[in-house]
């Protein structure tokens, strides 16, 4: 499967990194890392285990804090803006979570209905239910609706988060390894859902993966990270199309291109 | 980046970093205090999570309520039964009901039903949280411009707050309805004589202070349960310990307070 096209505006950057740093104890895991998502684009963040790829889309969205930098997210920058600003700002990014975070006591239902309620107080119990029914049959799982997340496998869980974040009409989505764990047919699934995500919602999305068949399939953009930097940006071939010595080994452990 | 300056900086780290299990105390209290003025500052301020509380006083009733019947009838029917023979000495087991409602009432109802809440429905949140935390639905809520804090720890702490001193009130009349089995078989005493000689010693003083100490160990268990699901971390590990915590230091706290309420309570006899 090939990437669609999809159309980027890359005069205007949604998301603006400069110079982010953070450190857990003792241990550096960004060392400056400057960044830009433009609207429209789908940019995968590549890199191993333990590298800061979550960590910069939790800083981002405003689960930890940096140490330093600027991140801008829509022209206001997240670090100076007050708490009530922040959650008007959450509510237009989605952050599709590694082990979908549904929350385990609510039916699927309650879980798409849970941030919708909450951000829409003016919203009737038809438009709740029109818009619960939208997004499933987005992630085409209509028939899920009142089953507990316990009784989902782990593709239909990782679709019903999406469809969660999806349901206040975000503009930039966040997704958090989000085929793994996954059988390589349903990674294959996912990274169209992320496509057709992407099309249909006109999203801007950050990608996080080790899973380079992901980011073949869903990347307008890739970039690498190493040693707590971006080491190399581009498109796919762009980046690996290289002899570097911390790049090479990653790319030799996958059998694509 | 420059490895000089980068271990220069792991170094400055290491030595402003607190050390040692004082400091861990004060930074654990600073983060106690700070919790419970968010708890304040959150629980009573629109949009009130009614459906919610309902919810959580239910599930904080029906987790307790059988051992409570259970314990609170075998705690008066064994207590009347030990004091028998102390009472009998002085040919005053008349006054066994007198004796079986001010203890109760004063310090065994709130008491035991505070320490089964806090073993019960404590553990159970801390437990519940502590899932939720380290499987990220907590941060879940958080993204999705939801308040996760007032939904979870509010509704929790408000609901144990209100349903421990019914449970408590309840708990009374149950251990007074053991003592009464034990009064009705050694003396014959008829229901509204035994009730009667229970409500007589009871003044409104230990109505309150009844009601006023459970009020706050209610308070304290979902307070400290919450406290210790909400920052659980280190995975299922974390689960464990917050559930452990969860009761351990609810039991320790409701001690500490019932000695001080009591205390305050008899400046007032």
């Amino acid at each position: 499967m090939d990437k669609p096209k999809a159309p980027i505006d890359y005069n205007n950057a949604v998301i603006t990194i400069k110079g982010l740093e953070k450190s857990f104890d003792d241990y550096d895991v960004l060392r400056g890392i400057d960044l830009e998502l433009y609207q429209g684009e789908n940019l995968v963040v590549l890199g191993r285990s333990g590298t800061g790829k979550s960590v910069l889309i939790k800083i981002i969205s405003g689960l930890l804090h940096s140490d330093k930098g600027v991140i801008t997210v829509f022209g206001q920058d997240i670090n100076k803006i007050s708490d009530r600003e922040m959650q008007e700002l959450r509510i237009r990014i989605g952050f599709s979570f590694q082990n979908s975070a549904l929350y385990d006591s609510m039916t699927v239902r309650q879980n798409l209905e849970f941030p919708l309620v909450r951000n829409r107080k003016d919203i009737t119990r038809a438009e709740i239910n029109d818009a619960v029914e939208s997004v499933l049959d987005a992630v085409g799982l209509s028939q899920t609706i009142n089953q507990m997340p316990s009784e989902l496998s782990g593709g239909q869980r990782k679709r019903i988060g999406i469809a969660r974040t999806l349901i206040l009409n975000p503009e930039i989505m966040l997704y958090d390894e989000p085929t793994a764990g996954l059988d390589p047919i349903t990674c294959i699934e996912i990274n169209e859902l992320i496509n057709e995500v992407q099309q249909k919602y006109k999203t801007s999305s950050i990608i996080i993966t080790h899973d380079l068949t992901c980011a073949k399939q869903t990347g307008d953009r890739i970039a690498m990270l190493l040693d707590g930097q971006f080491q190399r940006q581009g498109t796919f071939d762009e980046v690996f199309d290289t002899m570097d010595e911390r790049v090479k080994p990653f790319f030799d452990y996958n059998f694509i291109r | 980046m420059d490895t000089k300056n980068s271990t220069a900086l792991q170094l400055k780290k290491k030595a402003t970093k607190p050390k040692g299990k004082i400091n861990t105390f004060f930074v654990s209290l600073y983060d106690i205090h700070k919790f419970i003025l968010r708890f304040f500052k959150e629980a009573f301020m629109p949009p009130f999570e009614f459906k919610e509380i309902v919810r959580q006083c239910y599930e904080v009733g029906v987790r307790s309520f059988t051992l409570i019947s259970l314990t609170g009838f075998i705690v008066g029917l064994i207590f009347t039964k030990q004091s028998r023979p102390s009472l009998g000495q002085f040919g005053a087991t008349s006054w066994l009901p007198s004796l079986v409602s001010i203890a109760i009432m004063r310090a065994l109802a709130p008491l035991v039903t505070a320490l089964i809440a806090a073993g019960k429905v404590g553990s159970s949140i801390g437990a519940e949280l502590g899932s939720m935390r380290v499987t990220e639905q907590i941060d879940a809520m958080e993204v999705s411009g939801t308040k996760p804090f007032k939904f979870l720890v509010c509704t929790r702490v408000l609901a144990t707050t209100l349903t421990v001193p019914i449970l408590a009130t309840y708990t009374g009349f149950i251990a007074i309805l053991g003592g009464y089995v034990n009064v009705a078989t050694n003396e014959g005493t008829s229901f509204s004589t035994y009730m009667q000689q229970v409500f007589d010693p009871l003044t409104f003083t230990d109505f309150t202070s009844s009601l006023i100490k459970s009020i706050v160990f209610g308070f304290t268990i979902g307070i400290v349960g919450s406290y210790q699901g909400y920052n659980s971390t280190k995975g299922t590990e974390g689960v464990g310990k917050a559930a452990n915590g969860a009761v351990v230091t609810a039991m320790f706290l409701i001690f500490i307070e019932e000695i001080v309420i009591v205390q305050i309570t008899s400046w007032f006899r």
